[in-house]
């Protein structure tokens, strides 16, 4: 698809002047392929408006040298500048990527890290993995514990999953509120020594006015390091309401992007970061507790393009 | 209301309002152009011009609105109920469970999902609710073993439905793919006419990769219809659009919340006009 958008981009392009500067007419029907490229790829629509007009200045007036040809060029602008969109700084001299943006773990011992997100997006898996990943590789001494009252199964599911990645759970108080829960935790968490608390948390809709003040006060009773939305790579262009609500009601820290083994191109992830400005942490790449992985802002935009 | 004449920036509107229901910008722009080919340059009202389109979207989604039946005369009737990660599938049980049982019918539920920590106890869940049998086994457990275990206590107890639970999997996982199959498999053996039906559980959420969703499950195991979860959000779910004149196959019910009351018909009138923010 990426190869499919150069040779469009060529077709497009290509026939012009090899030498002078491109002009907006040039540059305008080649623009109407990277929207249809991007909307496929389930970019929001207001942020690929946004991105084109910013790419669309920027290919307006370059000159094309002579060794290389303007679709390629114009390919490279929207390259770089979805790498740019997407919280990546430019690769060093040298050429290595920047290092991702890690997590933040300052504060007062055991510092709280909340998840948060839709319904099914993958919060629970997500908490054990990164509750794991702490532990075997950075070695802190982690805790977790499931405020969801709410789906069957749901605290029993995080407490199995604490033994499959040998990280302690809370133990389950039947009929305990989240609130409660989350004091708790951050309670045992003092008294045992531990370094992080992770608060996995019912899935909720943005919009659901009760569950949203309910994640919000569990925020206020924790003051957690890292509010991290988990998002499936596959949403569509709901991902802007859905991050920006979230984001306003929570104030989020991270966004942790799910299911990115599977096929999709993944405008989410571009979606979710332009509009709360919040970077991509990390990606689940799968259901196991080791299917975890940095974020690079390059592979993605070569996702989105369909490299 | 001010009527306004249809020009190329009014249909580019109403273009925007479908790529953001998640009609994809093809089906967006063909439904656009049409309308526009029908009105152009004619003053219309805005509200008018919307129930136009929505009506448009309602004419391609009618075929699809079929209901599940469950009178195959097949005892048990088997419902397989398959689809990605997390899209619903297992509450989308435990609805249809309650809304069989207030049909008169027995239901049986089977545990396939023997991979993903705790499945099975969200699952025993869903029967205490509904009073639905459950059959499980352990974790870990052989899928395809499990349905055929269910299949022969279905038969043994009369029960009328079986609806069989598996656990989520990505469409481009070859390997999960061929397990499904199997599962399939060990099913037809038991029935030649079973599974009665294929469901496949979609997330309202998703965007465009439902199509290749759609695509892959059909071709694998046969899918017979479709079940739309997480409409009581802010998703559209207007891929179903593509869907519908891509694959035509039936959508039976779409989930909005997560009680067991909160599955419904799935409406094309209303549904297409949700696409296009109007109320009603
Ligand atoms: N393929 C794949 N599956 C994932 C990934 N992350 C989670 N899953 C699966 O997605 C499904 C839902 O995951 P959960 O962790 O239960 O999601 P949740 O957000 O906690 O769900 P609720 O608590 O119901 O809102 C499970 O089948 C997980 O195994 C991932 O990165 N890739
Ligand atoms: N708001 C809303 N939530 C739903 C709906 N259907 C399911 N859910 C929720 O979505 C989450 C995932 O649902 P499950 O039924 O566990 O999904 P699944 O497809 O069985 O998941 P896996 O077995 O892990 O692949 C749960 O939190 C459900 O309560 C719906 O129609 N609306
Ligand atoms: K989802
Ligand atoms: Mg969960
Ligand atoms: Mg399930």
């Amino acid at each position: 698809m990426f190869d499919s958008l150069s040779d469009k981009l060529g077709s497009v392009l290509d026939g012009l002047r090899r030498r002078g500067a491109l002009k907006e007419s040039d540059v305008d029907q080649a623009m109407r392929d990277v929207r249809l490229a991007l909307l496929e790829a389930d970019v929001a629509l207001p942020v690929v408006r946004d991105f084109i007009a910013q790419v669309k200045e920027r290919a307006v007036g370059q000159e094309v040298l002579k060794s290389v040809t303007p679709g390629q060029m114009v390919v490279k602008i929207v390259h770089d500048g979805l790498v740019e969109m997407l919280g990546g700084a430019a690769p060093s001299e040298d050429g290595t990527p920047p290092a991702p943006e890690g997590l933040n773990l300052l504060g007062e011992p055991p510092v709280a890290f909340l998840m948060v997100g839709l319904q099914g997006s993958g919060k629970t898996t997500s908490t054990a993995k990164i509750a794991r990943r702490l532990q075997q590789r950075d070695k802190k001494k982690v805790l977790m514990a499931s405020l969801d009252v709410y789906r069957p199964a749901a605290q029993e599911q995080l407490k199995i999953l604490g033994e499959q990645a040998e990280v302690s759970t809370l133990p389950i108080v039947a009929g305990q509120q989240p609130v409660d829960i989350a004091k708790r935790a951050m309670q045992a968490g003092r008294f045992g020594g531990y370094d992080v608390v992770m608060l996995d948390t019912a899935g909720r809709l943005h919009v659901d006015e009760g569950l949203m003040a309910e994640v919000a006060a569990v925020k206020t009773a924790t003051n957690p390091s890292e509010v991290m939305l988990v998002a499936d790579a596959m949403t569509g262009q709901d991902a802007v309401n859905v991050a920006d609500s979230f984001n306003k009601r929570v104030g989020l820290t991270g966004i942790m992007l799910t299911r990115v083994d599977g096929d999709a191109r993944g405008g989410a992830a571009l979606s979710m970061r332009a509009v709360t400005q919040c970077p991509i942490k990390l990606l689940g790449v799968g259901e196991k507790l080791d299917e975890l992985e940095e974020f690079h802002a390059d592979r993605i935009a070569g996702r989105i393009l369909g490299m | 209301f001010t009527k306004r004449k249809l020009d190329a920036a009014a249909v580019e509107e109403l273009e925007d309002l479908l790529v953001m229901a998640d009609l994809g910008p093809a089906t967006a722009a063909k439904l656009a152009a049409a309308i526009s080919k029908e009105r152009f340059d004619k003053e219309v009202d805005p509200d008018e011009i919307r129930g136009a389109l929505a009506d448009e979207v309602a004419a391609i989604l009618e075929p699809v609105a079929k209901p599940l039946t469950t009178d195959s005369g097949a005892k048990p009737h088997v419902v397989l109920v398959a689809g990605v990660n997390g899209s619903g599938k297992t509450t989308t049980i435990g609805k249809f469970a309650k809304h069989l049982q207030a049909e008169g019918k027995t239901v049986m539920l089977a545990a396939g999902d023997t991979f993903r920590a705790a499945a099975i106890e969200q699952l025993k869940v869903w029967g205490d609710r509904t009073g639905a049998t459950v059959v499980a086994k352990e974790q870990g457990a052989d899928a395809a073993g499990l349905a055929f275990d269910a299949i022969e206590r279905a038969r043994r107890e009369g029960v009328d439905v079986l609806l069989i639970d598996t656990a989520g999997r990505l469409h481009n996982k070859s390997g999960l793919m061929e397990e499904l199959k199997k599962i399939v498999r060990v099913i037809r053996k038991m029935d030649e006419t079973a599974p009665h039906d294929v469901l496949l559980v979609l997330d309202a959420t998703t965007g465009q990769n439902a199509i290749a969703q759609v695509e892959t499950f059909k071709e694998m195991v046969n899918v017979t219809g479709l079940v739309v979860t997480k409409l009581d959000g802010t998703a559209k779910g207007g891929v179903l659009v593509a869907l519908a004149e891509r694959f035509a196959l039936p959508v039976h019910a779409i989930g909005v919340g997560e009680q067991a009351d909160d599955l419904r018909p799935f409406a094309a009138r209303d549904f297409a006009r949700g696409l296009m923010g109007l109320e009603d």
